[in-house]
């Protein structure tokens, strides 16, 4: 860690004042101010104001311009200006009220571009809305300047593009902005940019003496490039009339410098997840501080954060129709993580983790930001209470489970994306979409051949043989076919971020990171529980196999009942498990790119559609072309037990063998929770403890009626903010495609009978 | 014993040893409906009443459901015991008719009230002669579907007498035992003023009742009766809507009877 300079920190009227001092003066760390400076609250919801006029009006101007964005898909787009952190004249939404100002670009929902990770993204996602990308831009990013994809695509190899082509690797991010990094943006409101500046510029110097291997070159051209970042974030900020180089000095900078931080990020990166990181209660030392001093009252806070939450709401990057098919709903991953308990026993909630969560109420629900509650059974009665109200009256909340979080990684983790943990500015992650298990056990029963084309794309291992499935053969069969497929993937992931940090460096966020800084490779996998649910069919149940002309297995018959996952049942549960653990340890066994620490993930978010639509007929009896099953949920229906039984049949994979999350989605009825409101909050107070103390990493909670969902798909117009939480995230339901809106009413919806 | 229940389906033979095996139609974890808290629930199979709205018309029979041991339902219900304190749950024995079979249900409510769960008994009443004091003993907690007052309405209903319900009605309010009244409001049905005014003055009278959970008719089983060949008993029917459930709660509430 490096010193800082001491701009203002004995200075009683400095930016500092009234701060309890420590190692974050004479170092970077976020932390420890924090912790030295902090305000517990316990208390209940009860001191939280409304909405102000202002805000009502600064929101109501945009919501006025989102009809139209829906109908055409984007709002506007500028065709001819790559984006960087400095490249578009200030934008406001309404210059005279809005209070956090700063846009991507220089009007509100007008999209950039960002031709760095991939020309055909920026040309088919402008084409896919009616626009043209402007030549000149065209000529120079592939005359001139090479671009992440066309780098992926000159080192992938062939066994890497047929795995690709035939939907095995799925999502990669090969022509998109990998995302998944969160810049500690609050740096640059306690420290001022100047001294964030003075840091790394001691970290590069770290650096004069050693050797110049390949290694130590790029790390010195990725500080300096970082360097350089900081130095356009101040100039970006200075076009809005701000000086960012010194540290905030009230709330209201504090919002606005942590903000321009956060700008800068998405100005110059269309990541597929660009998170937050864990700013409320930071934030809260600032207010609760003003408030102290007599400059802000309660609905002056309120009013505070209602602003930036607008600004987080309207973050927006240019995707392609193919992108949107995988994740619908224009997700950002604006992802802020709230709660959680300290490490000294104390609990983070401060009265701003209260003030975030209420601008759902003052502004009504919305997908982003997405709000992370870390949940602890030892949180406050009053927040775990309010938390509960505002998921049954919204549906906009997430949990993790901070009691398996803080032991791992600390006190001061957030999630980036949907479910993957990280210290905030200590570790970032190299995003690697997922691999379809469910399609990997058909390659294993055909010897490596698709089940769709036939063609040969794993290895030609013998085919299985015989009219009825050998639960030994195929789990031997599946065990090598997952070699093949572990070592495949990390290969490509290898070549991916090799390409993304030589063609598109995130120089901002990392500036927002220690040097060095801990990098884990996030693999991950989909169709668990069709996976797990075949092998429990050809295991227990017994299952026929139907083959075609060529001999490729192309359909099954379950000849009789099986333990299905989600049931609570270790039969089944153990199969899930295993799967887990098992192509874990494959994955561990591959090298990977810059020493990365290997992870997975069990989470689809929207994708398990698509996954689903690619893949054939499967041993558990769903047909082929049908959804999986969300994340780590079971599957439709099977799970017989009520929410409880099959939540905690997810609890029993084995978190430390897929560190980088495991996504549970649940949607129960109003009147599946309980007959009065107060009941209701009660009772899911105590299924997040219940499920949280059973060792569930993380739940969605959304509390809706059926009628609702068919409502809204008949009649969009009259459901704007309806919003639902599918795997990982938050999406207006009535942005979805026709299919994933049908498909999240065929989930189960618990309590309904 | 005050009254003599209507003997209809006899399962457990009059016996002195604990009876341990039960039809049971299967098993569930619910929020918020069967009792408070998250809570193990069996649903047993066999019940004496046809009620023209049941919703779980695959629990009519007895010899449907599955023999299952008191042992491995302890067993499961033992699972979730951390689940249940947490949530401040327990376990519920619903049916079908739990007191059709009175040994078996006597026996897992005595198990698990014995190590500490909280228990409660889902039923209509009209078996209620057929719960032994030591049963109830073992109850903490009584839902007691009175599914109407006026006795040509549950004759209609149900296909059987009231009498034996309100009987045992009085006897819960005897032992002081917590009681949550249920009533399913289904227009055009049980939804008669005197009906409801009938119900809300006879609940008056029991110091042990809790409240009265008012359940809106739904629709939501017209699938399983389709799936079972039968013929739905209430074509057409909708649920109540937001005028009639005021005004039953007002009912109650003028009886000073509190309702949700």
């Amino acid at each position: 860690m490096s010193t800082t300079t001491e701009t203002g920190r004995t200075a009683e009227q400095g930016a500092w004042r009234g701060f309890q001092p420590g190692i974050w003066c004479s170092a970077i760390d976020v932390r420890d101010f924090v912790r030295a400076n902090y305000t517990p609250y316990t208390g209940d919801e009860g001191f939280l104001a409304g909405p102000t006029e202002r805000t009502l009006a600064v929101w109501e101007k945009l919501t006025a311009m989102f009809p139209a964005e829906r109908e055409r898909g984007i709002y506007d787009a500028d065709v001819s200006t790559p984006s960087t952190i400095t490249s578009h004249a200030p934008g406001y939404v309404d210059r005279e009220n809005e209070l956090v100002v700063g846009l991507q670009t220089d009007a509100p929902l007008k999209r950039a571009i960002m031709p760095n990770g991939g020309l055909r993204m920026v040309e088919n996602g402008l084409a896919a809305y009616g626009y043209t990308l402007d030549p000149q831009v065209k000529e120079i990013f592939t005359k001139y300047r090479k671009t992440h994809n066309a780098g992926v695509f000159d080192a992938y190899t062939p066994r890497v593009r047929a795995a690709r082509r035939s939907h095995i690797l799925t999502g990669l991010p090969d022509a998109y902005g990998r995302g998944r990094i969160i810049g500690d943006y609050r740096r640059v409101a306690l420290y001022g940019v100047d001294q964030l500046i003075a840091a790394k510029k001691a970290e590069l110097r770290t650096l004069d003496e050693v050797p110049s291997t390949a290694d130590v070159i790029r790390d010195r051209e990725e500080l300096a490039e970082q360097i350089r970042a900081l130095g356009e974030l101040k100039e970006m900020a200075a076009s809005y009339g701000f000086d960012v180089s010194g540290p905030a000095a009230t709330a209201h900078e504090a919002i606005q410098w942590l903000y321009f931080g956060y700008l800068a990020a998405v100005k110059e990166q269309n990541g597929a997840a660009m998170s937050l990181g864990r700013t409320s209660t930071f934030l809260d030392v600032y207010l609760q501080r003003d408030l102290e001093e007599g400059t802000i009252d309660e609905v002056r806070a309120q009013e505070l954060v209602d602003d930036f939450v607008i600004k987080l709401r309207i973050v927006r990057f240019l995707r392609t129709p193919e992108y949107d098919q995988l994740f619908s709903g224009d997700p950002t991953w604006v992802t802020e993580s709230i709660g959680g308990m300290s490490r000294d026993g104390r609990t983070l909630v401060t009265k701003t983790s209260f003030r975030f969560l209420q601008t759902l109420h003052n502004l009504g629900p919305a997908p982003e930001p997405n709000l992370t509650v870390l949940w602890s059974p030892d949180l406050p009665e009053g927040f775990k209470r309010f938390c509960a109200r505002t998921s049954i009256e919204t549906s906009s909340i997430q949990y993790e489970n901070d009691e398996l979080l803080r032991p791992e990684y600390g006190d001061d983790t957030a999630i980036a994306c949907c479910v993957s943990a990280m210290p905030v500015g200590r570790q970032m992650q190299f995003f690697g979409a997922r691999v379809n298990l469910a399609k990997t056990l058909l390659y294993a029963i055909n010897g490596g051949r698709d089940e769709i084309t036939g063609e040969q794309i794993g290895p030609a291992l013998p085919p299985l043989t015989g009219d009825r499935l050998s639960y030994d053969e195929v789990a031997g069969a599946l065990d090598k076919m997952m070699d093949w497929l572990a070592e495949t993937y990390v290969d490509a992931l290898n070549v991916i971020h090799y390409m993304h940090d030589k063609y598109a460096y995130e120089r901002v966020e990392m500036a927002l990171h220690d040097y060095p800084v801990k990098r884990t490779l996030a693999c991950g996998i989909a169709g668990l529980s069709v996976a797990a649910d075949s092998l429990s069919a050809i295991k227990y149940g017994g299952v026929r196999v139907v083959r075609d002309e060529t001999g490729l297995a192309v359909d099954y018959v379950v000849e009789g009942d099986y333990p299905a996952f989600g049931n609570d049942d270790d039969r089944v549960d153990g199969i899930a498990a295993g799967l887990v653990r098992s192509f874990m340890d494959k994955i561990r066994t591959y090298p990977s790119y810059r020493g990365a620490e290997h992870t997975q993930s069990v989470l689809t978010i929207t994708s398990n559609v698509v996954y689903g639509k690619h893949t054939g007929n499967t041993p558990d009896g769903r047909r082929k072309g049908e959804p999986f099953a969300p994340g780590a949920n079971p599957m439709n229906g099977r799970d017989r037990h009520g929410m409880v039984a099959s939540a905690l049949s997810v609890a029993k994979l084995p978190y430390d063998q897929a560190r980088d999350g495991i996504s549970l989605t649940n949607t129960v009825t109003p009147s599946g929770l309980g007959r009065t409101a107060e009941e209701r909050i009660a009772n899911l107070a105590g299924v997040l403890d219940g499920y949280f103390d059973g060792g569930g990493f993380h739940m969605n909670v959304n509390v809706l009626n059926r009628e609702i969902l068919l409502d809204a798909m008949e009649h969009p117009e009259k459901y704007p903010q309806l919003t639902i939480r599918v795997s990982g995230y938050a999406v207006n339901f009535v942005r979805l495609t026709r299919e994933q809106q049908l498909d999240v009413l065929n989930r189960t919806f618990h309590g309904s009978v | 014993m005050s009254s003599t229940a209507p003997s209809t389906a006899r399962s457990d033979a009059a016996s002195a040893a604990p009876v341990t095996t039960g039809s049971v139609h299967s098993w569930d974890i619910s929020t918020g409906v069967d009792g408070p808290g998250t809570r193990f629930v069996v649903f047993t199979s066999g019940c004496p009443l046809r009620c023209l709205y049941c919703h779980n018309p695959d629990t009519w029979r007895m010899r449907d459901g599955q023999p299952t041991t008191v042992d491995e339902l302890v067993a499961r219900a033992e699972r979730y015991r951390r689940f249940i304190k947490i949530t401040g749950g327990g376990v519920t024995i619903s049916g079908g008719e739990p007191l059709q079979q009175p040994l078996f249900t006597g026996e897992f409510l005595r198990r698990c009230h014995e190590s500490g769960l909280h228990t409660a008994l889902d039923t209509s009443g009209f078996l209620g002669a057929r719960a032994s004091d030591a049963l109830l003993a073992d109850v903490d907690l009584v839902l007691l579907d009175i599914k109407s007052w006026d006795p040509e309405t549950y004759r209609k209903t149900t296909g059987n007498e009231v009498a034996p319900t309100l009987r045992f009605a009085r006897r819960l309010a005897e032992l002081d035992k917590p009681t949550w009244v249920r009533f399913v409001l289904v227009p055009g049905l049980t939804d008669a003023e005197d009906n409801v005014d009938g119900l809300a003055r006879f609940v008056a009278t029991l110091p042990n009742v809790e409240h009265v959970d008012v359940l809106p008719y739904h629709r939501m089983a017209e699938a399983k009766y389709a799936g079972r060949g039968l013929p739905y008993p209430l074509p057409g029917v909708e649920p109540p809507d937001a005028a009639l459930l005021e005004r039953v709660h007002a009912q109650f509430g003028a009886h000073g009877v509190r309702s949700l």
